[in-house]
């Protein structure tokens, strides 16, 4: 995802003399291309996060379209009353840019980890939350924020993901969920960078003869209603899947969502991390394994939740 | 580049500041009474830089508040948005009667200046430690649209305390921002303490220069020398520049000069008539 979200802002670089790039002393040659074609409009902010985005608002305020991008937790917990006071207060159009989704820098420790972001930046008003689930949807999120005239968080993983799309997402949209296979039986929702876990999720769920529909429910807020009353309204189960914590996250989303609409529907299960900080050593694959988040974990899940 | 047309290069008509000032002062004692809010005395002391800033210095049209080649100015301090309410009115950018809403149920005028909703107001504060990074932005959005406007921030010395104002002063002084002045209202209070008493803030002038930054001590309520320090940004020495005003919480008020019961308090009418008895203005 990181290298799609380097290649995609270069290209919107060249075509919008708006786009300013700041980021977080990261990125070590992520971004050289940018820096080559616009170095008037990149800036390293150093390890001074606050800073950066409250200069992030600055230049928002003033017409420019600005980016600010390191690890999850600096560009979201470690600033969060300047994105909540300098950014969203003043509805600056500054697109935040998390790497390190989750537990996707599992072995850097719990200091890396980042399952609560969802939580506190869709409680800010006039924010939108996009979890992209692949590299496509990365561009078409980055592209689309850059055309919104609102604060947009784009939360993504690292790295060398699978790439689950086939292509460039022509009619990415904020807010519409994209229906990566159709199924009849249950119905597995997933934000982020658990996509291809979902998507191995329903491969194991049609060995056992039940029939999953897999979702990339990349816009965490808005949430795409229509997706979610057909989805109910639908399935037997459905399933939220998530790199983050139960509390606060895209489950907690929607079963806010479920409570508000008086929505009917049959079984509903959430899959997230739990409230506890993973403080043992290990890579991400490790983790979601302790963690019961693997594709073969969640499709078990969703068996005994049917039986 | 487009380049915006200098308000004055003339020297400050040190009287007429003075005069403006005071009256000022008045009303934001007036304000503090009607509506019984607090942060006056913060609000006394830096009424004198607002008075410089925008009676002599800012290139500023009230009735073009969205003008994009404006000279910025942030009062980062913004529990004296009294101070800045005042200033906005009698400056024009909104009638002086709306001054009569301030803390009022459903008005423009809270007790911290809000975004996107009084003209002239160019950035919501309230909380401490936001108006240096976001006049970094903007002094940068002008120097990437080529836009030569100054920016300036006010901020207290209780404001000091806070991190983001050492990050912002680094980075400013790593980009060479000589567009973007920090005018520090050093009245040696905060909230509740002694200033120096609380985190060292000495020698502050010397913590900025250290950062990075052009400092330079100012006599806080010299209304002239305020003007002219401030017109002269870009002073020519490529860096941002520092003055650290010192200032005297209350000042102007004989009863409320540097006590800080005062940054809570509200005067009472008959207080409100004293005050300005000594203002001049009575």
């Amino acid at each position: 995802m990181r290298n799609a979200f380097a290649d995609e802002l270069t290209k919107l670089g060249n075509e919008d003399p708006r786009v300013v790039m700041l980021s977080g002393d990261i990125g070590n040659r992520l971004f050289d291309k940018f820096k080559d074609k616009h170095p008037s409009r990149f800036f390293n902010c150093g390890v001074a996060e606050a800073n950066m985005m409250g200069v992030a608002a600055g230049m928002a305020m003033n017409g420019l379209r600005p980016v600010a991008y390191t690890i999850t937790p600096f560009v979201t917990t470690r600033c969060l009353e300047q994105i909540r006071t300098d950014v969203c207060y003043h509805e600056a159009p500054v697109t935040i840019v998390a790497v390190g989704a989750g537990l996707a820098y599992s072995g850097l420790g719990p200091t890396h980890h980042a399952c609560e972001d969802i939580s506190f930046l869709r409680s800010i008003p006039n924010m939108v939350v996009i979890c992209p689930g692949d590299a496509f949807e990365v561009r078409g999120a980055l592209r689309a924020a850059m055309q919104q005239d609102r604060p947009v968080y784009i939360r993504m993983g690292k790295k060398g993901e699978p790439v689950v799309h086939k292509g460039p997402i022509a009619d990415f949209k904020i807010g519409k969920a994209i229906t990566i296979s159709e199924g009849a039986d249950v119905c597995l929702l997933s934000t982020g960078n658990m996509l291809p876990e979902a998507i191995e999720a329903a491969h194991k769920l049609k060995d056992k003869g039940i029939s999953a529909e897999v979702v990339s429910f990349h816009t965490v807020k808005p949430l795409d209603e229509e997706k979610l009353k057909q989805a109910f309204a639908k399935f037997k189960l459905v399933a939220t899947i998530e790199e983050h914590s139960l509390i606060g996250g895209f489950g907690a989303a929607v079963s806010e969502w479920l409570v508000d609409t008086e929505t009917k529907h049959q079984k509903f299960l959430r899959v997230g991390t739990p409230d506890a900080f993973f403080k043992k050593s290990g890579e991400q694959e490790y983790a979601r394994e302790v963690l019961g988040l693997t594709g073969h974990q969640i499709a078990d899940k969703i068996v005994h939740a049917l039986s | 580049m487009n380049v915006a047309v200098r308000s004055t290069a003339n020297a400050p008509d040190v009287a007429a500041l003075k005069a403006q000032a005071a009256k000022l002062r008045g009303k934001i004692i007036e304000m503090s009474h009607k509506a019984q809010a607090a942060h006056l005395a913060s609000s006394l002391s830096c009424a004198d830089a607002m008075t410089a800033a925008y009676w002599h210095v800012l290139n500023i049209d009230p009735k073009n508040p969205t003008d994009p080649l404006r000279d910025r100015f942030i009062l980062s301090k913004g529990h004296a948005a009294a101070a800045l309410f005042a200033t906005l009115a009698m400056k024009g950018y909104f009638p002086l009667e709306e001054l009569d809403t301030y803390c009022q149920d459903g008005g423009r005028l809270a007790e911290h200046p809000p975004a996107n909703l009084l003209p002239g107001v160019e950035a919501a504060t309230g909380s401490l430690g936001h108006g240096l990074p976001l006049g970094c932005g903007m002094a940068l959005a002008g120097r990437i649209k080529g836009e030569n406007y100054r920016v300036f921030a006010l901020l207290s010395d209780g404001e000091n305390n806070e991190g983001s104002v050492w990050e912002a002063a680094m980075f400013a002084a790593a980009q060479k921002l000589e567009n973007v002045c920090v005018v520090v209202d050093y009245n040696k209070w905060q909230a509740t303490a002694r200033s120096n008493e609380t985190l060292m803030l000495a020698p502050l002038r010397d913590k900025w220069a250290a950062f990075g930054w052009d400092a330079h001590e100012i006599d806080g309520h010299d209304v002239g020398a305020l003007a002219e320090a401030m017109q002269n940004i870009p002073n020519g020495s490529g860096k941002p520049v520092a003055l650290i005003a010192h200032t005297v919480k209350g000042k102007g008020v004989s009863f409320m000069e540097d006590d800080n019961n005062w940054h809570y308090r509200a005067p009472t009418a008959e207080e409100v008539i004293k005050a300005h008895k000594e203002l001049g203005l009575a």
